[in-house]
């Protein structure tokens, strides 16, 4: 599988009921291939299962993570190592699909799509009748 | 997306150079941290996607907050990988904070790959109040 990182590009269409905010980070990604099937793994902590939103158009799969409301203070900081934010990633692929069987799952903060292959043509067998 | 992305690219190669077969990580940068106090408690902050609190060690001494844990990987058989960032192995992260601690009174919470931790100060630590009797005049 062909994989492309786009930055800039947001997606047109959006299936969630608010507006998707100015995301800030690119998750992690581990992708596999089995016999049957690819399978993205991303690192989405903290998002509202609500909130994340998976698209496959045109061959290309984004996924958008909005972060559930935190608790974080303004003031008082001894340690900031890292930022809280919504993520946006895209992918190019160039294998076909079964868009309508793509199934995805939100656990432990891990977004795991399981994108199963078009199962290939089955070899034919073809009658010869004889007079 | 600008300084956050820098960021999480400038994270995950430190990561990247110190997590080989296993390596524990000891002045380790995995997993980043956020910590701040509350006034009567200090909190502390770690995204660990893909963990669960039975998997994380948390070990609270004096001062001091030590976040243990390990993220083995294994590849299924017939699986084949196309692209692998998620970073694995052992780690062990120190928080140091500037007063004692109750660590009777710890508790954290691991809910979708966000790990919370609430560490409440050593009454010691907190201000106290201290109430002025009024005597009578000196004589």
């Amino acid at each position: 599988m062909t994989t492309e990182m786009t930055k800039e590009s947001a997606p047109t269409t959006m299936t969630q009921a608010e507006p998707m905010r100015a995301p800030r980070f690119m998750p992690a990604v581990d992708i596999f291939e089995t016999p049957e099937e690819y399978v993205v793994m991303a690192e989405m902590p903290g998002c509202d299962p609500k909130g994340i939103d998976v698209q496959f158009e045109n061959g290309e799969l984004s996924i958008y993570g909005r972060i559930a409301p935190r608790e974080l203070p303004k003031a008082a900081w001894l340690t900031r190592e890292f930022e809280v934010g919504d993520y946006y990633r895209t992918f190019n692929v160039t294998e076909s699909i079964e868009t309508e069987k793509i199934s995805a799952d939100y656990e432990h903060g891990i977004l795991t799509l399981r994108l199963p292959k078009v199962e290939t043509a089955k070899p034919r067998r073809v009658e010869v009748r004889t007079k | 997306m600008t300084n956050g992305i820098d960021q999480l690219h400038w994270l995950r190669e430190q990561v990247g150079q110190l997590w080989n077969g296993g390596v524990a990580a000891e002045a380790g940068v995995y997993p980043a941290i956020n910590v701040w106090d509350d006034g009567e408690s200090f909190r502390a902050e770690a995204e660990l996607p893909g963990f669960k609190i039975e998997d994380v060690e948390l070990v609270v001494a004096g001062s001091q907050l030590q976040i243990r844990s390990r993220r083995t990987f294994e590849l299924r058989e017939g699986w084949t990988v196309h692209r692998q960032e998620r970073a694995s192995g052992e780690f062990s992260r120190t928080a140091t904070f500037p007063a004692e601690i109750d660590a009777d009174k710890v508790q954290a919470a691991l809910k979708d790959g966000v790990l919370s931790v609430t560490l409440p100060k050593a009454p010691s630590a907190k201000p106290r109040k201290i109430e002025v009797k009024v005597l009578g005049p000196v004589k």
